[in-house]
């Protein structure tokens, strides 16, 4: 019998803004099926056998990495993990002289994470090699993005018609574009709630609606998604401080009541207790900010599946 | 044995079908006494199909629940990096340890082989069986590695420009066998 | 030497005339409606499709000599700038070492004299030392050693009260502050126009208020100082409208804007294209249109390029650390022709915008078409057809989002201190 066969086009995953919805379902749905993988015991599977992947990151982070790298180890791909402290590549090799090594030691799969936004763009049209963005500057977070809508679309039944609400540092941040991309091609409302610094009129250019304050952007919600808040944006004269963003902007139980009652609320993590979300939400039913960390495997297996897989894109007219 | 005179074949009208199941499912019962330690697994999709309607002849004769579950061998197939295209992940269920189990694998047609070998592969990340012994409803030849089938519905001599579809009431509507050349669409 | 040009289109500050020109050593013989025969000449134009302009002037180019040869050189840029068709640039002080003292001025001068490439360099020297913003040059000097004008350009001058001081130092040598205008704390840090796209790219953005607020500034302190001032690649429509303004009140102020901000927009710089990255940035359409407007009710007086070298390694990297800037002499007269076909401006603009006002408003001495006069010429060839490539290009960097383009027009000719030069 004949299976449902979808090509899969891309070298790279870059970001979510290009994805059609096609695209889009498919590695979510991908991403359920790897979920399995991840109840056996033996967590194993021998998929990307031979493959090298080399996680390539000049922001710390150990949570994204840690997850890319579990993704990679449990379909049998090798991983390497290079960090470069940001300092040193301002004297040191270009990322273009990096990259170009990483390729010529015959790695398949380069996953990047950079302050600078754009950067990964940059290096995937220099390179033979599948790119990954883990997070350029403030452009996009693509994974993220992908298992914050698996996530959703487990507890609410589904991924379209709903209402997003996206609180705190919006300019900023990467995660926020990349969901506002997604959520926007499968037909779902998207707010952007926080001060008038972090949430500029502009948003609404790219499909979001803007509030300034938490009644009104919480209003009828169905998922409110924290931001963390960013210490050293203060030195910028974003907001004046923390006790006066949490007393406007904090997530917590009386705030997240003018959302619907089976409201879900989300994090992409690492978490500010007691500033932008309250401890005793993070810790009730509605926080499902442990499972969107599980659902952070599977939705990079299925990314690693779908890129590195299926043989070379020329091959693909078997 | 049926001539081809028209460009289809039909290997197996229902009634034959029926009769075939029955008929492997004896044999299975036959060969493993222990229904207890037994497991079916059926490779996806025909072989679960096939899985679930020799797991009810069992259990209807010997008034029992047997243990049953589901492999898909996607991410074990071994020309995954050639195909081109990225085939739909179904799910695994295999619900239980297969340590010292009695293993029999099913699925709807033996070809080169290396589905089955794929499904070994996955079978031994979830346990030890006892032993893994092999249910096809049709063979038709063409092994590219030493892989045989223990129970065997018929053996269908082919050439590499056919196609055996083997049809579920369940999902096309009715039980039957075809043989016919690739190059026909239905 | 004898130089016969017939049946050309010439642009003469009367209006534009097809002519017959007979140029003897350096200076115009006679200009007729009769085809010149001429035995013995060294060289005959005869072609209806070539335009004779005044010899034109990019005041606004950065040669990167003395200090940043990697990225041009004087020799370079002036092989550039003439076969771009430029008779003379204005080239700005953000040398190593800066051109803050007479030194430099004469080591720029000098060095030009010496590739013989028959363009001239005209020195803009620097209004505080070394760029600082903190002490006024000897402007008194550097005009003797051949300063035609004051900038900081690269950077604005940060305190208002510097600013004051240099508007009214200037004018006791009658020289023009030409502003680099820029509120700089707005600014800072900033990448692309603050805006749609940089929301989009996750670029911190440059907000127009920073050009608008500079302008404002500039043209403010020149108003109280009565000093002469000349604001530079003015890119928003706000800013044209400030200059509009203030000339209306009678201040002593010309402009110019570039190529760039009447021809692209900020969309070009999706995917994150470096070689588009320039300061002031690309900003949007309605700017774009409101910058034609100013040049054709005669707001904005000259073109200029802004040509801003940068080697390949400062452009092929990640987005953030790109240098700011564009190369430009050579697509200037491409580009320049699109406004007079598009119908906004005509023949006689152009050479007022590229010849004439840039000589005048520098107290240089203005090539003119008539009998008598010095034969200074750029001759064009409006339809001819080349693509923008590293081949083609002469400049040492090829940093333009131009590359690859086809642009229509070129210069063909340049006649200068007597003799005559063929480009292509």
């Amino acid at each position: 019998m004949r299976q449902d066969n979808f090509i899969w086009q891309r070298k790279d995953l870059l970001g979510t803004y290009d994805l059609s919805k096609e695209e889009i379902l498919y590695l979510l749905d991908t991403a359920k099926s790897m979920e399995e993988v991840l109840e056996r015991d033996v967590k194993k599977v021998p998929t990307l056998r031979g493959k090298s992947v080399v996680t390539l990151f000049y922001e710390p982070s150990t949570r994204t990495r840690t997850s890319f790298e579990l993704a990679a180890k449990i379909l049998s791909s090798d991983t390497i993990n290079i960090s470069v402290p940001s300092s040193s590549a301002t004297k040191g090799e270009t990322i273009f002289d990096t990259v170009k090594n990483i390729e010529a030691m015959s790695a398949d799969c380069i996953i990047i994470r950079h302050n600078m936004s754009g950067v990964s763009e940059f290096i995937a049209n220099q390179t033979r090699l599948a790119v990954v963005n883990a997070g350029d500057g403030s452009h996009e977070h693509p994974s993220q993005a992908l298992l914050d809508l698996l996530t959703i679309r487990d507890y609410k039944g589904k991924i379209e018609g709903l209402k997003i609400a996206i609180v705190g540092d919006v300019l900023h941040s990467r995660v926020a574009r990349s969901n506002l991309f997604a959520l926007k091609k499968l037909n779902n409302t998207v707010n952007f709630v926080g001060p008038v610094t972090f949430v500029p009129q502009e948003f609404e250019n790219l499909g979001a609606h803007v509030y300034h304050n938490l009644e009104e952007g919480l209003a009828d919600v169905d998922v409110v998604m924290v931001l963390r808040l960013q210490k050293e944006r203060m030195g910028r004269c974003f907001y004046p401080s923390e006790r006066e963003y949490a007393g406007f902007f904090s997530i917590n139980s009386s705030t997240i009541k003018y959302a619907k009652e089976d409201v879900i609320v989300m994090h992409p993590g690492p978490v500010n207790r007691g500033v932008e979300i309250s401890s005793d939400l993070l810790d009730s039913k509605r926080s499902v900010v442990l499972d969107q960390v599980k659902r952070g495997v599977a939705v990079r297996m299925a990314i690693l599946y779908s890129l590195l897989s299926g043989g070379r894109i020329e091959d693909s007219n078997k | 044995m049926s001539k081809r005179l028209k460009k289809e074949v039909l290997i197996f009208d229902e009634k034959a079908f029926q009769r075939v199941i029955h008929r492997i499912a004896s044999e299975i019962i036959e060969k493993n006494p222990d229904l207890d330690n037994l497991v079916l697994i059926g490779i996806k999709k025909g072989g679960s199909y096939l899985k679930e309607r020799l797991k009810k002849d069992i259990e209807d004769r010997e008034s029992c629940s047997i243990y049953s579950g589901d492999i898909d061998i996607t991410l074990y197939r071994d020309d995954i990096s050639k195909i081109g295209y990225h085939p739909k992940i179904e799910t695994t269920e295999i619900p239980i340890n297969l340590d010292d189990k009695y293993v029999v694998l099913i699925d709807d047609v033996l070809f080169t082989g290396r589905t089955v070998r794929a499904a070994m592969d996955a079978i031994f990340d979830f346990g030890r069986p006892k032993r893994i012994q092999l249910a096809v409803m049709i063979d038709r030849g063409h092994r590219e590695l030493p892989i045989q089938a223990d129970y065997v519905g018929k053996v269908v001599p082919t050439s590499r420009k056919e196609i055996v579809e083997v049809y579920f009431k369940e999902l096309q509507g009715k039980d039957c066998v075809i043989l016919r050349d690739l190059n026909e669409t239905r | 030497m004898k130089i016969v040009i017939n049946n050309a289109t010439i642009v003469t500050s009367s209006g534009v005339f097809r002519k017959n020109i007979l140029v003897k050593d350096c200076i115009i013989d006679k200009i007729s409606d009769d085809i010149f025969k001429e035995k013995g000449a060294d060289l005959v134009i005869n072609n209806r499709e070539l335009l004779v302009f005044p010899g034109l002037m990019d005041i606004h180019t950065h040669l990167r000599e003395p200090g940043f040869e990697y990225k041009e050189d004087i020799e370079t840029g002036l092989t550039s700038a003439h076969y771009g068709g430029f008779v003379s640039v204005g080239v700005m002080a953000n040398t190593n070492p800066v051109n803050d003292n007479s030194t430099v001025t004469h080591f720029m001068k000098c060095r030009a004299k010496q590739t013989g490439i028959p363009v001239e360099l005209h020195p803009v020297a620097a209004i505080t030392k070394g760029l600082e913003g903190e002490n006024l040059t000897e402007m008194g000097e550097l005009k003797e050693a051949g300063a035609i004008a004051f900038s900081d350009d690269g950077k604005a001058v940060k305190s208002s009260e510097i600013m004051r001081r240099a508007f009214e130092y200037a004018k006791t040598f009658n020289m023009t502050i030409f502003c680099h205008s820029e509120d700089s704390t707005l600014s800072r840090e900033g990448q692309i126009n603050e805006g749609e796209m940089s929301i989009m790219l996750g670029l911190k953005g440059i907000p127009r208020e920073a050009e608008i607020l500079g302008i404002y500034r500039d043209l403010t302190l020149a108003k109280l100082t009565g000093g002469t001032v000349h604001i530079t690649h003015i890119s928003t429509k706000e800013g044209v409208e400030l200059v509009r303004k203030f000339k209306k009140e009678g201040v002593r102020v010309s402009c110019d804007t570039c190529p760039q901000y009447f021809t692209l927009t900020e969309k070009i710089l999706m995917g994150y294209n470096t070689l588009a990255k320039i300061n002031p940035p690309l900003r949007t359409e309605s700017d774009r249109l409101a910058i034609i407007e100013g040049l054709k009710d005669g707001t904005i007086d000259i073109i200029s390029s802004d040509h801003a070298p940068h080697h390949r390694d400062e452009k092929h990297c990640e987005f953030d650390r790109a240098a700011f800037g564009m190369i430009g002499l050579e697509t200037m007269v491409p580009l320049c022709l699109e406004l007079v076909r598009i119908g906004a401006l005509d023949f006689n603009d152009l050479a007022e915008k590229l010849s004439r006002k840039p000589h005048k408003i520098f107290n240089l001495p203005t090539p003119k078409i008539k009998e008598g006069e010095e034969a200074v010429f750029t001759i064009i060839d409006p339809n001819y057809e080349w693509t923008v490539s590293e081949e083609t290009l002469h400049s040492k960097s090829k940093n333009t989002p131009f590359l690859g383009k086809t642009l229509k027009g070129k210069a063909k000719y340049i006649i200068k201190g007597g003799k005559s030069f063929e480009l292509f």
